[in-house]
């Protein structure tokens, strides 16, 4: 009991802490609120979207905006497309994420895992509709956004029913908020989620909870301020604009690094938090001298495809948009993703003498993830190459990389996450370029699209991918050292012996 | 009156009930296990932990049967579990001292 309250404790001071930060980024100017609406009516309201201005927003909503013009309405595919993609990213989480990290732990240990996922997933969306959402999507400075969005609050007009709009990748093209806000929370709550991988089958329930509430708020909020923060298009009107906008960008977004559906802020994010926490933790009781194998591979096989069609709904989705990108992202998630099946399967096939279905479902999640900074940035070709090169390279990740790191990371959230975000975030810069059959980027001062070089471009992302591991890396000892004094990391060698089902949750997965 | 353990690949079994069954053999149970003799087991590979595992999966089955069977029981069972190859499994016979059907109260060969 004592500890419970110790946590939320934790937790509560967390909350109350937080506007300390608020105050760092005073300089940032308070009449901007979100940059998305704000610049919305400069940029968009003379542009032929202008017509459908009088249906979701009355005067009355508009009347505290500081420019008259209505917000133009989201269009319905947009809207209905991100809704789904929303909902295909919770199916990936809680079951498909639960039950491929489920099948792969013995059977005392299955509830454990399914609860963890699934309680993260419920933790995390919670504290980003408190204060996630705003510290990550609003205003504020390089690192950490503000507390225009704290608790929702600004989004929904009650009196007029309006609902803010999102800004997307193209001028004057909108989704509401509140779509944004539900699908950016499934990334959230999907990364923490990732993270339980690596230190399965031992960790206290308490400590979990603790741990994920405290890495979300220092690490992942800020990667993903860094990297995906901008001011949305209608901001670049022209250079100085630009330049203006490129400033109250994230760090890593005002470098021009690019991650698509994110290879830095989820997967490297969560697997340096998870190969942290391998090390913390020690290693389970018995590994490297008894068995400690899956207990149920056709669980992990139907969660691996779930997170595969899921997949696409994070990767395609990070389009904003039902367009041509979601289209581009679609392909190459369905092509890269196959490819990494292939090669992985075939190279264990070749090195270690049967091709396995763990084998399979392995090299399908390393597609996955190394596909999902570039989905939206390189053409097929390219995909296919990532997803090859992917399959491969991460089964050295589960095999050598593992062997030499000589943490026990139970699932090997490092060698597949880690590596193949890894991978997919330095290959995005090598596969951008058209001559690589890549889309180049878009100059919205000049509304054409350009092209980057490889070398530049990889070293950018190189700058991303170092942030990424050191932030977190970081943040994850830290964090994972608090909880240990505090409420303690790991169960007594008894329980965890006996398996956390019955120990940590009173219950058993199986009965005989 | 004799008691027959047998030991044999889990595949085999519907052969070994056939060739039983034909011989007179009225009944017998069947019994799930794993363990190891001259065949060792074999080694798993979970990706990059590779494990030995020792005990394989077999079928034990019980026999009571009449003095004058066993010689036929045991070659029925020989025959038809026997593949030629390492790991068919064995034949253990022991001694029975007392049968008795519960239902009925008979005891001795009458029960089996």
């Amino acid at each position: 009991m004592n500890k419970w309250l110790a946590s939320l404790g934790l937790i509560l001071s967390l909350g109350l802490s937080a506007p300390v930060w608020a105050e760092e980024p005073a300089a940032a100017p308070v009449a901007e609120v979100t940059t998305e609406q704000a610049a919305a009516p400069v940029e968009a309201a003379p542009a032929e979207v202008a017509t459908p201005v009088a249906e979701v927003a009355p005067a009355e909503a508009v009347a505290e905006e500081a420019a008259p013009a209505a917000p133009p309405a989201p269009n319905k595919g947009d809207t209905a497309w991100m809704l789904v993609a929303t909902i295909m990213v919770i199916m990936m989480s809680i079951p498909g994420l639960a039950l491929f990290y489920g099948g792969l732990v013995r059977s005392k240990n299955m509830l454990s895992i399914l609860m963890q996922v699934f309680s993260i997933f419920a933790l995390i969306t919670v504290l980003w509709a408190i204060y996630g959402y705003s510290l990550a999507f609003t205003q504020g400075n390089a690192f950490f956004g503000g507390f225009d969005r704290f608790m929702l609050s600004g989004i929904f007009d009650p009196k007029t029913g309006a609902v803010a709009n999102a800004a997307t990748f193209s001028k004057g093209v909108y989704i509401p908020e509140f779509v944004f806000v539900a699908f950016q929370a499934t990334f959230a709550a999907i990364t923490v989620a990732l993270v339980v991988g690596a230190f399965a089958e031992r960790m206290k329930f308490s400590a979990v909870l603790l741990f994920s509430a405290l890495w979300f708020t220092f690490a992942y909020v800020p990667m993903a301020h860094m990297v995906w923060f901008w001011p949305g298009p209608d901001a670049f009107t022209d250079v100085a604009a630009a330049e203006a906008a490129v400033a109250a960008s994230g760090f890593l977004f005002a470098k021009g690094a690019l991650d698509f559906a994110g290879g830095t802020v989820v997967h490297i994010n969560a697997a340096v938090a998870g190969l942290v926490g391998a090390f913390v933790v020690g290693k389970r009781i018995g590994y490297g001298k008894e068995a400690l194998t899956p207990h149920s591979l056709t669980m992990t096989m139907i969660g691996a495809s779930l997170l595969w069609v899921g997949w696409f709904g994070f990767n395609a989705g990070s389009a904003l948009e039902a367009g041509g990108t979601a289209a581009l992202a679609f392909i190459n998630t369905l092509n890269a993703t196959a490819a990494a099946a292939l090669t992985w399967s075939l190279a264990e096939w070749a090195l270690k003498g049967k091709p396995s279905m763990l084998g399979a479902v392995s090299g399908a999640v390393a597609g996955l993830v190394a596909i999902t900074p570039a989905c939206g940035w390189v053409g097929p070709g390219g995909a296919l190459v990532i997803g090859a090169l992917a399959g491969v390279v991460c089964l050295w990740g589960v095999t050598g990389l593992k062997k030499m790191l000589g943490a026990d990371d139970a699932l090997d959230v490092f060698g597949i996450h880690g590596i193949g975000g890894i991978l997919g975030a330095l290959l995005t810069g090598v596969f951008n370029t058209w001559s690589m059959g890549g889309t180049g980027i878009i100059d919205y001062v000049n509304n054409t699209i350009v092209d980057t070089s490889i070398g530049s471009q990889v070293w950018i992302q190189a700058q991303a991918v170092g942030t990424a591991i050191i932030w977190s890396g970081v943040v994850a000892f830290i964090c994972y050292k608090l909880v240990d004094l505090t409420i303690g990391l790991r169960v007594p060698e008894e329980e965890e012996r006996e398996g956390l089902d019955t120990t940590q949750h009173g219950e058993r997965a199986y009965t005989v | 009156m004799k008691f027959v353990t047998a030991i044999i690949k889990p595949f085999k079994l519907d052969e070994v009930r056939e060739a039983l069954s034909a011989m007179g053999v009225s009944g017998l149970t069947v019994t799930e296990v794993k363990g190891f003799g001259r065949q060792k087991g074999h080694t798993e590979l979970y990706r990059g932990a590779e494990y030995v595992v020792d005990f394989l999966p077999k079928i034990k089955l019980e026999i009571g049967i009449q003095d004058d069977l066993l010689d036929r029981a045991i070659e029925a069972i020989s025959k038809a579990a026997g593949t030629g190859k390492i790991g068919d499994g064995k034949i253990f016979v022991f001694d029975l001292e007392q049968v008795v059907r519960i239902r009925t109260g008979e005891s001795g060969p009458e029960a089996l």
